[in-house]
């Protein structure tokens, strides 16, 4: 046992850890607490009155117990007792107890807030310092109730001694953090901001503590800081070392406030005040001149606290990102570093550099660092030396450097740690989607992504290459040609079997000329992995076999066989059994042409943001990431599914897609590879969005647009040429939208043939809360274009541009007019000129009913119709419309039945010739 | 610049000290700082002193048979945390007089004085070695003047 250099010595306490220290076995550990925690509480229990001295000696055991991992379940009143002792040592080991362990125990909460209100009371500033000590450690709702507004009145009462006032800050910091709805902001915050300039440099640390995190909440209300900062820092930095006497660090003047300093500036932009700013400009220069110094000691102490405060200033730096200047010096610091010898400095390099490679001052000159990072990701032992390095090439890659820093990306990979490889791998994919001008670049590097760290290709990154290869038809080809060369590797990867049988059931025909490749040599490739895979990989061969079986008819003998034969058909997984039954039927008895509609090509998917840079947000938080809007644009996605979403419908209920585990093509909503796609939607330089578009032909009410942060609903209503739309913007996040405003945007043609007057809108929304803006329309003449709705917020510091088009459509204007069926045959006639009548004959896609059919043109506003009664046809209608500006729009609807189908006829007589166009696509509605 | 929790441990994994700035449970505890010991005492001995871990960045050190081991939030400094770990250490040193691990292990509660002494709620509260030391000894004072003498038998620990 050690002698006790100082202190009280509870030698009964000394005796005890030794005992426990001399224990063999964890056994014999417990054996000897458990007779001491028999001692101590027969002590408590027995009759005699404990003294304080052996209360706190059985409470300071408890507590060593405690912090041993042993549970302590009583013990806490007598605790309690020793906080009213008037011997220091007795309620300071009580306060440490309670410290250590709070006990919800209500009775007990109102006995220990008692005895710190007496100690804070006491104006025994020893005693108020533990009092507040314990309300920092415990920093329970209950003692913010009872004290928060104690003590803002102690921190700026003027005989306070600086040490309460130090422990009265923190302690009100560590309230606002737990409870800051009941620290209640007052007349003292003004003079908090003013211990900045207090004369002990331990009341302005503390207090800068405070002031920092009470900014970052209520910025607005201390703004007076930052003057007072400045000035603080520039007395600082300017400071002879000797100056500060102990607040001097290994020759650096007072680091640790330096840092908070410089920290609470990050909380406000660069001070518009151009002397204040010049003054900022000066410290943050000597601060970067003083590392080019030498050094006043060689203990590492001095050059990192030396370096903590540049490291700060870098941080101001990056954050105001408005002097070009501070900024490349920085970097050019920062890339000194680079190959400093000390790991610390480097690893802290790498990670200041990412941010700096965000902005567009010093990009540029990180970029010139390409080389040393590279060696970094090469040469580090430490892997989170690496991980940084890794980090930093993401963030400087660019169109510039893209391939060298996928090669590399791609040639770590091979040694990386298993802890990394995951992350690495979403980066390659999300850097080669990205910069890809040749897209068979980009094919290349998933497949090497797969044959080197297959296990770490999610699931995101392969349904990506294949979205990618069935949007861009010049890649079709080569990705055919190159996946299949892969599949000839003895061992390949499940996901390349995966991709492999994909690609080669949408595109083998592309390389079924050259005889190497053969429609049964490809067949036979893909079927020779077929035994090694796992089922949901097996059930997507069995989809590709049956794509291949309309691609090369000549196969289709080898593929039956295979679908026939017993492993397939009587296979024990259901899956797999029910597409082998299904395939095999449909092969059979379905005619060329069906089953080259069932089975035709996949339409391309739609274009979204990336589901993979959606994966690395989630994965890393969005902070460290650079922009990455425009990876969305590389896919050129075609929004026309419709006929392919009815022949989807119609095949049996295992399409090739659903190898994808979902149900229907791309189109209907929730679908094929749609869904990996996470609602992630990035905040990309203008989305628009027509997709609820159509849906307003014929309704005027409901939800036009609705991304991630906002939801824009209408209502409308139209009378004869005017109408009125109500615009409700909802914010769907938790932070308000600022300088909200709207413009409603038409070409040039449209402009004179339709007036939308917009009124004013609040130009902030609350989170939550949704605001509604009142569009008034004038239809002046006919039209065929829509206006749009321009919207601009700022969100979070981002610029928000969305635009939408305004279903107003020249229906809307229609009104009915009645007439008798002479009349409306008499009128057509006299529409004759060939440009005045529009025929379209389509199939209907639904059965005709005439009551369902008349309510439904009704119901569109379309216009009054009339039944003509049985004609030469099964069903006729005539429908007349007039708009306000006097000309007739005709439509006759007939429906006959043509062999068991039903096709309808919609003949269209108009006035004037611009109608052509909308009135076609009112025929379709009809139908 | 907050400390979310502060831990000392030897090379044998055991625990001398721990401070929580967060309120976590009990059992949490425990879990975070049984993983957390582990990952430190597998890395070698040059590596680098900051590493990401779960959400949080931790700054260790070691000193002889201990580790000294802070966890910051993400846009904390580095640098001046390990500065913060040092300067804990050299008012140990200071108090005990040339510290080891068993000072720290047999004087637990002065450990835990110092350091709320030097460290508020997480963030430093006096940076001053010699004000921290003053403030210590001030609290030894007032003890040794309160202090009764005391019986042998049980100053040995058999009562």
């Amino acid at each position: 046992m050690p002698a006790v250099s100082k202190g009280d010595g509870m030698r009964g306490l000394a005796v005890f850890i030794s005992d426990i220290r001399n224990c063999k076995s964890k056994e014999a550990e417990v054996k000897r607490i458990n007779k001491e925690l028999a001692n101590i509480r027969s002590k408590f229990k027995g009759d005699k009155a404990l003294d304080g001295y052996s209360k706190k000696k059985y409470v300071c055991k408890l507590l060593f117990i405690f912090l041993l991992g042993h549970d302590i379940d009583f013990g806490h009143m007598e605790a309690v007792n020793l906080l009213s002792s008037n011997k220091y040592t007795e309620k300071q080991i009580g306060y440490l107890f309670i410290s250590v362990l709070v006990n919800s125990n209500s009775e007990l909460i109102r006995l220990i807030n008692n005895a710190i209100k007496n100690d804070l009371a006491s104006r025994n500033p020893t005693f108020m310092n533990l009092a507040l000590h314990c309300i920092a450690n415990v920093g329970s709702r209950e003692m913010a109730e009872a004290f928060a507004s104690d003590i803002p009145r102690i921190l700026v009462a003027g005989d306070t001694m600086d040490s309460v006032k130090q422990s009265a800050a923190l302690c009100l910091l560590r309230l606002n953090r737990t409870s800051p709805d009941l620290v209640p902001m007052g007349e003292w915050t003004a003079r908090v901001v003013h211990l900045l300039n207090d004369q002990h440099l331990g009341v302005v640390t503390a207090a800068t503590s405070l002031i920092t995190t009470l900014a970052q909440k209520s910025p607005d209300d201390f703004k007076t800081s930052v003057s007072l900062a400045v000035a603080r820092l520039s007395r600082i930095v300017t400071s002879a070392s000797i100056d500060l006497q102990d607040y001097t660090y290994y020759f650096v003047a007072a680091p640790w406030l330096s840092v908070k300093l410089l920290r609470l500036l990050q909380c406000y932009p660069p001070p518009e005040d151009a002397s204040l700013r010049s003054r900022l400009t000066e410290c943050l220069e000597t601060i970067l001149n003083k590392a080019q110094e030498p050094p006043k000691s060689k203990k590492v102490q001095h050059s990192n606290a030396k370096n903590a405060v540049l490291f700060e200033a870098i941080a101001l730096i990056i954050h105001h990102d408005s002097e070009p200047n501070l900024l490349v010096r920085a970097c050019n610091q920062l890339g000194q570093f680079l190959q400093h010898r000390e790991t610390n400095l480097r690893y802290l390099a790498l990670e200041s550099m990412c941010t700096l490679a965000s902005s567009e001052f010093s990009h540029e000159a990180v970029k010139t660092h390409i080389e040393t990072v590279i060696s970094a990701l090469k040469t580090e032992r430490d892997v989170s030396v690496r991980q940084r390095a890794v980090d930093l090439l993401y963030a400087m890659c660019d169109r510039s450097n893209s391939k060298q820093i996928v090669a590399e990306m791609l040639s770590y990979l091979e040694t990386a740690d298993y802890s990394i490889r995951e992350e690495i791998v979403l980066k390659v994919a999300i850097l080669a989607e990205k910069y890809a001008v040749d897209y068979t670049w980009y094919v290349d590097t998933i497949l090497n992504l797969i044959r080197i760290a297959g296990d770490y290709v999610s699931e995101e990154v392969w349904y990506r290459v294949i979205q990618i290869v069935i949007n861009r038809d010049d890649v079709q080809g080569y990705a055919a040609k190159t996946v299949f060369e892969a599949l000839q590797a003895p061992a390949c990867h499940e996901n390349l079997v995966k991709v492999g049988g994909y690609i080669l059931g949408e595109f083998g025909n592309l390389i079924a000329g050259d005889p190497r490749s053969s429609p049964l040599v490809q067949f036979n490739l893909l079927h020779s992995k077929f035994h090694l895979c796992s089922v949901p990989t097996r059930a997507l061969l069995l989809s590709a076999y049956i794509k291949f079986i309309n691609l090369f008819p000549e196969v289709k003998g080898t593929i039956q066989d295979v679908l026939r034969s017993d492993s397939q058909l009587r296979n024990a997984d259901v899956e797999l059994q029910q597409r082998a039954v299904e395939y095999l039927r449909l092969s059979c008895i379905a005619s060329t042409d069906i089953l080259a509609t069932v089975l035709e090509e996949m339409p391309p998917f739609p274009e979204r943001e990336s589901s993979i840079l959606a994966k690395l947000k989630k994965k890393k938080g969005s902070s460290k990431l650079p922009d990455m809007d425009d990876s969305r644009k590389n896919v050129n996605g075609n929004t026309e599914h419709a006929e392919d979403a009815e022949v989807a419908s119609k095949v049996p209920s295992h399409t090739f897609t659903d190898n994808l585990n979902v149900n229907s093509a791309p189109s209907s909503g929730a679908s094929l590879l749609v869904d990996v796609f996470s609602d992630f939607s990035s905040a990309a330089p203008t989305e628009s969005s027509d997709e609820h578009f159509p849906r307003f032909v014929c309704k005027n009410n409901g939800v036009i647009y609705e991304n991630q942060l906002l939801q824009i609903g209408l209502k409308s209503e139209y009378r004869q040429n005017l109408g009125r739309m109500y615009v409700f913007y909802g914010n769907k996040t938790s932070t308000q939208f600022q300088s909200f405003s709207t413009s409603v945007s038409s070409n040039d043609v449209l402009c004179s043939q339709l007036n939308v007057q917009e009124k004013p809108v609040d130009p902030l929304i609350e989170a939550g809360a949704q605001v509604q803006q009142i569009l008034n329309i004038e239809c002046v003449s006919d039209f065929s274009d829509t206006p749009v709705l321009n919207i601009q917020f700022r969100y979070g510091g981002t610029l928000q541009n969305i635009a939408v088009k305004l279903p107003v459509m020249l229906n809307k204007f229609f009104q009915p007019t009645e007439m008798m069926s002479q009349d409306f045959f008499q009128r057509w006639k006299q529409l004759g000129a060939p440009q005045q009548e529009v025929q379209k004959i389509f199939k209907a896609k639904n059965q005709m009913d005439t009551d369902v059919t008349k309510a439904k043109v009704n119901s569109e506003a379309l216009g009054q119709c009339e039944h003509l009664g049985p004609s030469v046809t099964d069903l006729s209608y005539s429908i007349n419309m007039q708009s306000d500006f006097s000309f007739m729009i005709l439509l006759l609807l007939w429906c006959f039945y043509e062999s068991s189908q039903l096709t309808s006829l919609c003949s269209v007589a108009f006035t004037p010739p611009a109608l052509r166009f909308r009135c076609s696509s009112v025929g379709r509605c009809g139908s | 610049m907050l400390n979310i929790f502060m831990l000392l441990f030897s090379r044998q994994g055991k625990l001398r000290l721990q401070k929580w700035y967060v309120p976590l449970s009990d059992k949490e505890r425990k879990k975070i700082s049984r993983d957390l010991v582990q990952t430190i005492l597998a890395r070698k001995p040059k590596m680098c002193s900051f590493l990401e871990w779960r959400d949080l960045k931790i700054v260790y050190k070691r000193y002889a048979s201990l580790y000294f081991c802070c966890a910051v939030e993400d846009q904390d400094n580095e640098l001046i945390t390990l500065e913060i770990i040092h300067r804990y250490v050299e008012l140990l040193d200071k108090y005990f007089g040339s510290v080891c691990e068993l000072d720290i292990i047999f004087n637990f509660e002065k450990a835990y004085f110092i350091l709320d002494e030097f460290l508020l709620g997480g963030e430093a509260q006096e940076t001053s070695k010699k004000n921290v030391l003053k403030a210590i000894e001030q609290a030894d004072l007032l003890q040794e003047e309160a202090e009764a003498p005391r019986s042998v038998l049980e100053e040995i620990g058999l009562t």
